[in-house]
């Protein structure tokens, strides 16, 4: 209970994005170092699925999340070097890196059909939560105009996972 | 020209006449996650070839499993329709992604 309740605060605060709070707009820097983290952790995310799951479907779905976000990574980084831009770490960026590593050790304790559901439950809402920021916060508040549009170039794959891995929820439930 | 080619020719003009209409390829692009054009009219025996311009790889999945091609990144794949209907489709990938066949007989 007491975990569920520290889940559900710091999912609020990632929502809400407390870096921001103040009203204050991330720098184009701030988006480029967010984005790129959520991509690295669920690429992290995934390698971790790939080494402890056995099931077909969240296999395949891991190596997709694999595949597409270092893409996408490869694609930021490509961008961040063109536009001279250096991304800056920051307390959203934090934020979510130190959630992945609480649900990294939840996952890490579990086996079979238990990983495999929670995993795929945790990319339904880390997509969720990601793509929320990028319609909220990020993409409004990206001035680069190349940046802008990879973030919703962006946006469009990762709302592509949030379906999928709703669809491999229903089946490994 | 000898009776026999001219025999020859004539039932070579007699045959190409007679074929029906020719099958066709349809290109459907994909762009940004996008299929376009998302609406394609065909006839059976037509080819639908997909040309893929993101980096990532997609799926064109028709939803009554009658066919499945994976188009990599910067690739193209393609399929022949087999059989009349209208046939949804999607990307396996990101199924956000969607588009629709209608295949005349």
């Amino acid at each position: 209970m007491i975990a569920r309740l520290s889940a559900g605060v710091l999912t609020f605060c990632l929502l809400s994005a407390p870096a921001f709070a103040q009203g204050a707009k991330p720098t184009d820097p701030q988006i480029a170092h967010i984005a790129y983290t959520a991509g690295q952790l669920d690429i992290d995310a995934a390698k971790h699925a790939l080494e402890k799951s056995k099931n077909k479907e969240v296999r395949e779905f891991a190596q997709d999340m694999v595949r597409d976000h270092t893409e996408v990574n490869k694609q930021a980084l490509a961008l961040v070097k063109k536009l001279n831009v250096k991304p800056e770490d920051n307390d959203t960026s934090r934020a979510l890196t130190k959630q992945a590593a609480a649900k990294r050790a939840e996952l890490a304790k579990l086996k079979g059909a238990a990983f495999d559901k929670a995993y795929v439950a945790n990319e339904v809402a880390f997509h969720k939560t990601v793509n929320g920021a990028l319609e909220s916060t990020l993409i409004p508040s990206a001035s680069n105009g190349e940046l802008k549009s990879l973030l919703q170039t962006g946006l469009k794959i990762f709302q592509g996972h949030e379906q999928h891995a709703e669809h491999v929820a229903a089946d490994v439930k | 020209m000898t009776p026999g080619r001219i025999g020859f020719a004539a039932l070579v003009a007699y045959t190409l006449s007679s074929v029906p209409v020719q099958a066709e390829t349809i290109q459907v692009t994909i762009d940004k996650l996008v299929f376009a054009p998302a609406e394609v009219n065909a006839k059976v025996g037509d080819t639908i070839e997909w040309v893929n311009k993101d980096a990532l790889a997609h799926t064109a999945t028709a939803t009554n499993g009658d066919w499945n091609v994976v188009i990599g990144p910067k690739q193209s794949g393609r399929v022949v329709l087999k059989k009349p209907g209208a046939a949804d489709y999607f990307c396996k990938y990101h199924p956000n992604m969607k588009g629709h066949v209608l295949v005349a007989p």
